[in-house]
């Protein structure tokens, strides 16, 4: 595949992931993901070793599922209200590529709108992706948000 | 028995009449003019707390936090002795440092250069020749402040003739004790906190650490997140947990009498969702023993202390309150794990915190809705009552001889306002 391509294709898979969210569309994101994957957020933006640090979010398929059915079963006061995102992403760059892995880190927002207005959280996202016959998995999804490393608000989606 | 129907909020005139035994007036979330009362009348005459020794382990550690809206230093020197520093430099007032924490040989200001000392002495200052005869350095150190500790945890007071930590404390000390056992032998570490903020005042989230009341309705998604048996565990307020006053404002809430002591019935059977970490620690060759203590200790204690004014051992971290203006409240919820034990507890130590608590746990998201309903609820209308009369009519007494309500009882937050309401009370100071 030239590295056209293999950006295209990346950048297929960036928006579809982002517009899952935005959509609500649960199922079909959960199965964009390698079981062994882990969706984090962590405190501070220069941690690598996720596991011996405390996180904002450290999901496994299990927390993924779980924080899937909280988002979406209405037990959760704090996800009633909130109604609708929009994500944007750019600046998408591709910093290591083999047959096995692709390590592709962009600029991402996310817009909230909730009672007290539009709240915007600016991060950086990283992406691991494990390239399968005609799109990929996640393998790892690292989201640096902005202030997570100083104070944000309540959270009441995935970044 | 106060009848609870209004009352009229004419006749009230200053905060501390705002308080009465059953419930305090609305005013108390949302006048900007108390809250600058509070800050004087309550934070800057109490003890305040600002750390765990565990976060500055070395020589040169520190950690920035506040008292009241006062910006400080809490800081390790060379010797291996804590200061707490006032974080503002003496020449024209620029603060020293702005991490949240961090470790260094020494404060330099910023603006001109002065160097402090990690004891907050001025050591050297750029061009000196224009302070001859005019500038003692040894005058103009970092204002250094009273602080004193009690397991490890470290509180300051910018009052020099308020009582030791130790009488403050009082009764709150043997529930710090048990508290501390839960790391599983090993000496209590912070592992990292979650830091957000709310729309709302500070005491919202005071009251909330002793509000029982509030866990089956606003935390469902999070008992639809766990397991059977460990919903069962939190299944509490059928059961024989309870609040008790501990004086000066503190209280402890116990949800969970079983997790009381945390070195005792080690012989119990291990929990389902902790038999992972028993079955990891035993594969590294660990002893029954140990495994039996460290899975006792993981999830914590089954009770919340609430301290006055800022912290609380809350079930398996310290909460943290640090009210930044009297609609906007920040709080830290520190992680706490042991110092040298195996990864694998404090991992599983993390994971948990992670689960419940911070900005995208599955708990605190909706305490935070909750809350924040409050601060918005209380612009209803000008005769606004809070209630906090719940379990007034069933109390008795501990075996310590304190005042003893219902675990969903709000016995601990009449504790709170009682003490709010006496230092309040207080003549001005200056
Ligand atoms: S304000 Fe600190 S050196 Fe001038
Ligand atoms: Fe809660």
């Amino acid at each position: 595949m030239s590295e056209n391509q293999l950006y295209t294709r990346v950048s297929e898979f960036l928006s579809l992931e982002a517009d899952l969210l935005d959509h609500k569309a649960y199922d079909e994101w959960l199965a964009l993901w390698e079981k062994s994957g882990l969706y984090i957020v962590p405190v501070e933006h220069d941690v690598t070793d996720f596991a011996n640090h405390l996180n904002v979010a450290y999901d496994d398929d299990e927390m993924r599922q779980l924080r899937i059915a909280r988002l979406s079963n209405g037990e959760a006061v704090s996800t009633v209200g909130a109604e609708n995102t929009v994500r944007t992403l750019s600046r998408i760059r591709i910093l290591e590529a083999s047959d096995e892995l692709v390590t592709v880190r962009c600029a991402y927002c996310l817009y909230e709108n909730n009672k007290n207005g539009v709240r915007a959280f600016p991060a950086n996202v990283e992406f691991i992706l494990k390239p399968t016959e005609d799109s990929f998995l996640i393998q790892q999804k690292v989201a640096r948000v902005m202030k997570s490393n100083e104070h944000l608000t309540t959270v009441s989606y995935l970044f | 028995m106060t009848k609870t129907t209004s009352i009229p909020v004419k006749s009230i005139t200053s905060a501390a009449d705002m308080v009465m035994e059953d419930r305090v007036h609305k005013s108390l979330y949302s006048d900007p003019e108390i809250f600058e009362e509070e800050l004087d009348k309550v934070f800057n005459h109490t003890w305040v707390w600002l750390a765990h020794e565990s976060e500055i382990p070395d020589s040169g550690s520190y950690k920035t936090a506040k008292i009241g809206r006062q910006p400080v230093i809490v800081v390790r020197d060379r010797k291996g002795n804590i200061h707490v520093l006032q974080n503002r430099c003496r020449h024209r007032g620029a603060t020293v440092c702005e991490k949240k924490h961090g470790k260094t040989k020494a404060f330099t200001c910023p603006y001109h250069g002065w160097g402090y000392g990690l004891d907050g002495s001025l050591r050297a200052l750029p061009k000196p020749e224009e302070y001859e005869n005019i500038l003692d350095k040894a005058e103009f150190g970092l204002n250094s402040l009273r602080f004193e500790t009690y397991q490890g945890m470290i509180f300051a007071t910018l009052d020099d003739s308020i009582e030791s930590l130790d009488s403050f404390l009082g009764g709150a000390k043997k529930w710090m004790d048990l508290f501390m056992k839960q790391s599983g032998g090993y000496p209590v570490q912070v592992l990292g906190d979650h830091r957000f903020r709310f729309p709302g005042n500070w005491k919202i989230q005071l009251e909330n650490t002793t509000d029982a009341y509030h866990f089956p309705i606003v935390h469902k998604s999070f008992i639809s997140s766990i397991d059977d048996q460990t919903a069962e565990v939190f299944d509490f307020l059928d059961g024989d947990g309870f609040v008790e006053d501990l004086g000066n404002g503190h209280s402890v809430m116990v949800m969970i009498p079983d997790l009381v002591d945390l070195e005792a019935n080690l012989d119990d059977p291990i929990p389902e969702r902790f038999q992972p970490l028993a079955d990891e620690l035993a594969k590294e060759g660990k002893s029954e023993a140990e495994i039996k203590r460290l899975v006792r200790a993981v999830g914590g204690s089954g009770f919340n202390l609430n301290l006055f004014p800022n912290v609380s051992c809350s079930m398996a971290f310290f909460r943290n309150l640090v009210p930044i203006s009297v609609d906007e409240t920040e709080i830290h919820h520190v992680a706490i794990g042991g110092k040298g034990a195996p990864a694998a507890f404090n991992q599983k130590r993390m994971r948990l915190h992670e689960h419940f608590q911070g900005p995208m746990g599955f708990g605190t998201p909706d305490d935070g809705e909750a809350w924040e309903r409050v601060q918005h609820g209380s612009k209803a209308g000008t005769d606004g009552w809070i209630m906090v009369n719940r379990g007034m009519s069933r109390l008795s007494t501990s075996e310590d001889g304190n005042v003893k309500g219902a675990v969903c009882s709000e016995t601990g937050m009449r504790a709170a306002y009682q003490q709010y309401k006496k230092m309040m009370a207080a003549e001005e100071k200056e």
